[in-house]
């Protein structure tokens, strides 16, 4: 009868505690460890779950309320952008490909990471952990979802975007993402959480959208700005939750200590691998750039990597292992990369191009120590061969990494005049790598890599080696999806209807 | 010393946030990039509740960030009158 009629709001922190912790029960008709049969096994030891907290204290009803403002949001700009013929509002259709590397191998590992969350909402016996990655695995739905269907719109007009579920299974550069994203989802669930929502999240994110997304204000694609921004939204609620993973398996046991170090050393190097897609599309694929991608990995690599690893030293960890490799290969990555991409053009799903002069100049403005030397060179040979009428292919197959899948295109980290290649025999077998750090990867796990499904040697096993069934099965094109876009339907048609657009006639 | 940071979308609804972020961390740089802002501060910045109130004329929920907010760095505490970041180093 003392009950007030008027009861006092809850604060956020007791709010917080209510919606999430509160809704935790001991389980009395099975024991725990049948019910979270995952949580053990990979050696990391937690005394109290409670400890675990979201710092942002976000609970259910205010995650529904904010999301769906989200995506009131996203969905007016997409109609704009949809009825104000927005397909022709981009600076230039070589735009187009980095959208097109989007489609097929980032969105993908959108859903991955909405599959693998839900699974770690599931398998963490901790309340506030159950809470935030369900809450991370709606929002990585969200963001394949609004990334198609803020794409398809380009698909009306545009090659290359028809079938990007058939590139994500199949083609050879989006095993890249896939075989990242394959390998977090395969793992327990505190290497996943270290996989995506550390590594991933905190040290990736912030380099492929926040310059990209720029980018693509740039460009005049508001369908793009306005995904990325609206998943990026998301992202910084993801970050948090990666990093008060590391804290919390820290905390709570010495012991965990150099188990959480190996998966930093081998998710870090996972993952500056993908990031060899990023950098392309950021140097080469831009008509209009926002910064280089030296000089984002210098804000959000070496800055904002650097304070992270300042800040976990107190718990005893370091640098992740790769860390000064990555650092030698910053000024190489796109060029090398690109000039790959170029020469294996009839097998990608999107365009590449020979660099213009201006292009090329800023290049070297960004790149002054290696872009004059090792690659206007390159650039320059191949120019003259497309102009002598006899254009640089290389129908050979690229040897791919087994680890990270990546063709062996990067060069070795004190010698950019020297391909970097590694072996191991396995069981009698030979497998090649890209680098120290993908080898170390498969090292540790050999029998986990040897059941990679790698792209090249699937086109012989699968296929015979017949190049035109692979492009059937691939489901691209010949003539319109691949090679350069000079010369390609995308320019002819964005020429075309730009000059609708803007005269009379 | 590192910097931490928070870059929010540029539109209406942020531009009294940024303001009202400028007024409580005097030592945050502002940087304006095509579409977003960055505003990095050394080890720490704090997001102060009764400021934006101020700023925007209204009451208003912290958790409102939410929906502009791009991306951030440092370690995040947040309860109903400030939001913190913080870099130990
Ligand atoms: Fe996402
Ligand atoms: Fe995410
Ligand atoms: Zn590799």
């Amino acid at each position: 009868m003392d009950m007030k009629a008027t009861k006092k709001k809850l604060g956020m922190k007791e709010r917080y505690r209510a919606l999430t912790r509160d809704l935790g029960w001991e389980s009395s008709y099975q024991d725990k460890d049948a019910i979270f049969p995952y949580v053990n096994y990979e050696g990391i030891k937690v005394h109290d779950w409670d400890k675990w907290e979201d710092p942002f204290r976000l609970t259910m009803d205010a995650y529904w309320k904010y999301q769906a403002e989200k995506e009131r949001k996203f969905y007016a700009i997409i109609d704009a952008h949809a009825q104000n013929n927005g397909h022709l509002n981009i600076t230039d259709a070589r735009y187009l490909s980095a959208l097109k590397i989007f489609l097929q191998a980032i969105s993908p590992g959108e859903y991955a990471a909405h599959k693998g969350f839900a699974r770690a909402g599931r398998e963490f016996p901790g309340v506030g952990t159950q809470v935030a990655c369900q809450m991370q695995a709606i929002d990585e739905l969200r963001h394949a979802q609004t990334q198609i269907h803020a794409m398809s719109n380009y698909n009306r007009y545009y090659d290359g975007f028809h079938a990007f579920a058939d590139a994500r299974d199949r083609i050879w550069y989006t095993s890249v993402a896939r075989s990242f994203f394959d390998d977090a989802m395969s793992a327990g669930p505190f290497e996943f959480m270290i996989a995506i929502g550390f590594s991933f999240e905190y040290v990736l994110t912030n380099l492929l959208f926040v310059p990209f997304m720029s980018g693509a204000a740039y460009n005049g694609d508001m369908a793009t700005v306005t995904f990325g921004f609206s998943a990026q939204s998301d992202e910084a609620r993801h970050m948090t939750l990666g990093l008060e993973c590391i804290k919390f398996m820290l905390e709570q046991d010495p012991d965990n200590l150099p188990i959480v170090q190996a998966w930093i050393d081998k998710w870090f190097w996972r993952g500056f691998r993908v990031l060899g897609l990023v950098s392309t599309m950021m140097d080469y694929m831009l008509p209009k750039r926002v910064m280089s991608w030296r000089e984002a990995w210098e804000i959000y690599g070496v800055e904002n990597g650097g304070a992270l690893f300042k800040d976990l030293a107190r718990y005893g960890i370091r640098p992740p292992k790769g860390w000064d490799d990555a650092e030698k290969a910053i000024d190489h990555m796109s060029h090398q990369f690109m000039l790959g991409l170029y020469q294996w053009s009839f097998g990608t799903s999107f365009h590449s191009w020979i660099p213009s002069d201006e292009d090329m100049d800023w290049l070297s403005a960004k790149y002054p120590d290696t872009f004059d030397k090792y690659y206007r060179p390159r650039w320059a040979h191949i120019k003259k061969l497309k102009a002598a009428g006899t254009p640089f292919k290389n129908y050979g197959l690229a040897r791919l990494c087994q680890c990270c899948q990546l063709p062996s295109v990067f060069t070795e980290p004190d010698d950019p005049t020297l391909t970097c290649h590694r072996e191991t025999v396995y069981k009698g077998e030979k497998y090649q790598f890209c680098s120290d750090g993908c080898k170390d990867i498969f090292d540790n796990e050999p029998e986990k890599y040897i059941q990679s499904w790698l792209p090249m040697p699937a086109l012989f096993s699968e296929l015979g080696g017949d190049v035109g069934a692979w492009m059937n099965w691939v489901s691209l094109r010949d003539g319109d999806d691949n090679g350069d876009y000079d010369g390609s339907t995308d320019q002819k048609h964005f020429n075309e209807w730009r000059g609708l657009a803007t005269s009379n006639l | 010393m590192s910097t931490v940071f928070i870059a929010l979308q540029a539109n209406e609804d942020t531009r009294p946030i940024i303001d009202a972020i400028a007024l409580d961390n005097p030592a945050a740089v502002i940087n304006r990039q095509p579409a977003m802002v960055k505003i990095d501060a050394p080890d720490h910045l704090v997001i102060r509740r009764e400021t934006i109130e101020e700023q925007v004329g209204r009451p208003y929920d912290l958790q409102e960030l939410q929906i502009n907010l791009i991306t951030l760095s440092g370690n995040v505490d947040e309860d109903e009158d400030t939001l913190t970041l913080t870099w130990n180093s």
